[in-house]
């Protein structure tokens, strides 16, 4: 029939679009990979030879276990801080209704609308006049604007399906508050902060704007370090740039694939989903 | 697409399903039925027994793994659903939450290229029909459950099908709605005359609406027949269980004949109408409001160990001196721990072979 | 969902106070600094309240930018957004396909836009993978051109931004129930009918959503444009411009203004596709009462 052969032609199509498009990411990494570990490669289809040197070079020339350092202090401190902060809020924002709630929710959700490059001059701004831009602390806190309301948003769902009855349940049977909430409600968390977590931990890692607008010499992630390095390119070989961007990657793909165990792949992207609207 | 018909015909009708492992379990097996034109048949059975998977491989949803599906001398499994052209009324109704009450009930019209003049009149006729007056230009969100349903019906009737499919269509109401739209739906199918088939889990629902009942249990057809001969004479336990036949008793079988068999156990003798052919061992059905409180046919002595009061009857928890628990429902309402003689005529006892795992 | 678990008669909720750093926080570092940023742009280094604005629009390097930028992000998300639509309607059920096929394209989003630049700029380079395939099989003599100008930076935008709109349509297309379109067929709708009517008309809403998201990250396109295109020409774009003035010339009065120009114009176009999106229905996207 003529209709199911135009349907047949469209579904070839989309799928001949796909694969083109995922091939193509591979072979992007692909041949990063191959370059990071190529002797000499000008040209030919294949390099000359293969070597690891150049991991080497990087970790010296790009002085990466430095960078790498204080890629961790970061993503550390601004996971724990951002649920520390954001656990309670959801919490607040899941059991209770207030005035302005609406708002305040607005303003959890903006960050997460606006693009970091918007905010984060006038930020870097506020940050450098208060001596707080090109020190680590300014990375950490401007990290924490797109966090915390991230981790709000993942959380607040989360604790809202949770029974409120078993909290009244502990509580009748004599728990404090207190304990309430580290016999009761902590573990039934625990699932939604580690998804939280990861999800923010992977975010930050590949943060570059903010971490770009307020981040010193001595305060710069590994997602920095590695636009710098690509910046100056044919200062230093390109073998050298690929291998340190091969770090990075598979750093990135490693707490990517962790995250993926405990996170459904559209989370990571689905910041803001509407809630439809019940009539 | 067929505007009428005299026989809808399953034969053999299979649906599979893949489960764990290379395995696949039939959720439907070997359904054979034939519809009459303007009969009403309700597929009864508990949640998860097929019923709902006989309704979608009629109306095209779910393709059969097997057997045919024929209107008169057409065979329809092969048609898409666009092509069956049946009315359907789904469980959660499946209203299109963008479109008014006119253009959902229009929808069915509109697919088939109706001109807007006739839609018009059509819908407003089914609109009447439904008592939706007043309410054409509403979203589904702004109805009431009875209401949503009610679009839901007209939406199904008003592309005029040979055939009208109803999944489970009230088990999202109230009670008291549930009961005023069962009276709607017989009511419109005595209007209309067309054939409905009616999937229900609810028993008070099969009963009332339905000309025929199919009972289906783990994907098998398990009794086809009137309401009242499927109340009254269950072709197996498992139908007369489902049709409340709560006491259910273990004998050995000490005679037959005519039909009849004369049962025992220790401490208890009883005669029963015999439903399928026995072993040595059976089991005797009975209903809790046939057996009485008082002297009669198939005596049973026993204590009273609980009391149920619910108004214009009890129901009794009788334990006999052997220990078989009987439930009764009775208009006189002992104390207690009182012993009580009961009787049960024998056309009401129900003699089934005993069940294998007992 | 709120639901006490102790009334009080009067006095305040304590577990409201749970929420107070997580809001003092975006008071101090989100709303804070915009409002200065904002009052900076009207208190400019010389001249007037609205010297910087008046110096952005008539500066030969700054107007452009903002044409630069649309000429960017327009036709990157319209790409992104049109073809996401049809790939995610047809993997709307779930299946193994599905499953793989979201996991992979999360990848190249969370690797981010330097990565993605770098990996462009070895395998769509001059001498790259790609150019020596397509000379290789004659298909295009000479070196191909697609780094450091402007179609390296729409590649880029279509890299990072194709994964993030069919993610989020996928998760919309995924959220209507799929009994209104069997319901549709039941009377007589086909399957493009049941597109058209039903998917189409339920989907609007979150395709105007996915639109605004989109374009906002393809309008605030920084790394890509500097690192693949030419970021003194056909890839001056408005953050660029922005950067400059605040990490280059320390004119950070200058640089508020651009940032605040850049934020106005998404806002015009985010506004612009919501309000259309008012035209058509929002609303539930289950049937019945839900």
């Amino acid at each position: 029939m003529n209709t199911n052969l135009l349907a047949r032609a469209a579904r070839g199509l989309i799928w001949g679009v796909m694969t083109l498009f995922l091939a193509n990411i591979f072979l992007m990494i692909a041949a990063v990979t191959t370059s990071s570990i190529a002797r000499r490669w000008l040209g030919t289809f294949l390099p000359d030879g293969y070597t690891f040197q150049w991991y080497l070079d990087a970790w010296k020339e790009f002085q990466l276990g430095a960078v790498l350092w204080v890629t961790a202090e970061v993503v550390v401190a601004v996971v724990g801080l951002s649920l520390l902060i954001g656990v309670p809020a959801a919490y607040a924002l899941a059991r209770r209704d207030f005035i302005g709630k609406r708002w305040l929710m607005l303003l959890f959700l903006l960050p997460l609308m606006v693009p970091p490059i918007t905010y984060g001059i006038p930020l870097a701004t506020v940050f450098y006049k208060l001596h707080l831009g090109g020190t680590i602390y300014g990375v950490i806190l401007s990290n924490m604007v797109p966090a915390l309301p991230f981790v709000i948003l993942v959380m607040t769902p989360f604790i809202e399906q949770i029974d409120p009855n078993l909290e009244s349940a502990a509580r009748v049977f004599g728990a404090s508050t207190r304990k309430m909430f580290w016999h009761v409600l902590t573990p039934l968390l625990a699932p939604g902060i580690l998804a939280a977590a990861l999800l923010v931990l992977v975010r930050t890692i590949a943060m570059f704007e903010l971490t770009f607008l307020t981040a010193g010499p001595d305060s710069q992630t590994l997602v920095v370090a590695l636009y710098y390095a690509v910046f100056a390119a044919g200062v230093r070989a390109p073998q050298s740039i690929d291998a340190m961007a091969m770090v990075y990657m598979v750093i990135t793909l490693i707490w990517l694939l962790i995250a993926l165990q405990f996170v459904n792949p559209t989370q990571l992207v689905s910041r803001v989903k509407e809630q439809p609207q019940g009539a | 697409m067929k505007q009428d018909f005299s026989q809808l015909r399953l034969d053999k009708v299979t649906r599979r399903f893949a489960a764990a492992g290379a395995q696949s379990i039939a959720a439907l097996d070997n359904m054979t039925l034939t519809v009459e034109r303007g009969e009403f048949i309700a597929l009864l059975g508990p949640s998860g027994c097929g019923k709902s998977t006989a309704l979608n491989c009629i109306a095209g949803l779910l393709a059969l793994s097997d057997g045919s599906i024929c209107l008169d001398e057409e065979r329809i499994d092969i048609l898409p659903p666009e092509k069956r052209g049946f009315g359907m009324v789904f469980q959660n109704y499946a209203l299109f939450p963008h479109m008014t009450v006119r253009r959902n009930i229009g929808f069915g019209l509109l697919m088939r290229g109706e001109s807007s003049a006739d839609i018009e009149r059509k819908v407003e006729a089914v609109v009447r029909l439904v008592q939706l007056q007043g309410h054409e230009d509403k979203l589904p969100g702004q109805l009431s459950g009875g209401q949503q349903q009610r679009v839901a019906i007209a939406r199904a009737i008003v592309i005029e099908p040979p055939l009208v499919l109803m999944d489970e269509p009230l088990s999202n109401l109230d009670a008291k709605l549930r009961l005023e739209m069962r009276a709607e739906i017989r009511r419109i199918h005595r209007e209309l005359g067309r054939t409905t088939i009616y999937v229900t889990h609810d028993q008070d629902e099969a009963l009332s609406l339905a000309d025929r009942i199919v009972v289906i249990k783990d994907g098998r057809v398990q009794q086809i027949a009137p309401p009242a001969e499927i109340y009254g004479q269950p072709a197996n336990l498992d139908v007369a269980r489902f049709m409340g036949y709560r006491n259910v008793l273990s004998l050995d079988v000490a005679s037959q004949a005519d039909g009849r068999a004369q049962l025992s156990s220790p401490g208890l003798r009883l005669q029963g109408m015999i439903k399928q052919p026995l072993g040595a061992k059976a089991a005797a059905a009975i209903r809790p409001e046939e057996l009485i409180v008082g002297d009669g046919p198939n005596a049973i002595d026993g204590k009273i160990e609980n009391v149920e009061y619910s108004g214009r009857d009890s129901l009794l928890d009788v334990i006999t001196p052997a220990g078989i628990r009987l439930h009764v429902r009775s208009v006189v309402h002992p104390a207690v721990g009182a012993q009580v003689r009961l009787s049960v005529p024998p056309e009401r006892v129900l003699v089934y072979p005993a069940e294998s795992n007992q | 969902m709120a639901a006490p678990l102790h009334t009080r008669a009067a006095g305040l909720d304590r577990t409201l106070f749970l929420v107070v750093p997580a809001a003092l926080f975006m008071l101090l570092v989100f709303v804070y600094p915009f409002l200065y940023g904002l009052m900076l742009s009207f208190t400019p280094t010389e001249g007037g309240a609205l010297a910087n604005y008046i110096k952005f629009f008539t500066t030969d390097n700054l107007w452009p930018t903002i044409g630069t930028t649309l000429k960017l992000a327009m036709p990157a998300t319209l790409i992104n957004v049109g073809l996401a639509i049809p790939i995610a309607y047809q993997m709307r059920r779930k299946s193994p396909y599905q499953k793989w096929v979201t996991t992979i394209l999360v990848v190249p989003i969370t690797l981010g836009t330097v990565l993605i630049a770098e990996g462009m700029l070895t395998y769509f380079g001059p001498r790259g993978w790609l150019s020596q395939t397509l000379q290789f099989f004659h298909l295009y003599e000479g070196p191909i051109r697609l780094t450091h100008n402007y179609w390296g930076v729409l590649i880029s935008l279509i890299i990072s931004g194709f994964p993030f709109v069919f993610l989020l349509i996928l998760s919309y297309i995924t959220g209507i129930d799929p009994v209104l379109a069997r319901a549709a067929a039941t009377l007589g709708a086909d399957p493009w009918q049941q597109f058209k009517q039903i998917y189409w008309p339920l989907l609007i809403p979150g395709i105007a959503m996915a639109f605004c998201l989109a374009f906002v990250q393809a309008f605030s396109v920084f790394p890509s444009a500097v690192l693949l295109g030419a970021p003194q020409g056909p890839t001056r774009v408005i953050s660029i411009a922005a950067y400059e003035a605040a990490f280059e010339q320390y004119d950070y009065s200058l640089a508020s203004a651009i940032a605040m120009l850049m934020g106005f114009v998404q806002l015009i176009i985010v506004a612009f596709v919501l309000g259309m999106r008012r035209v058509f229905y929002r609303g539930p996207v289950t049937g019945g009462k839900g």
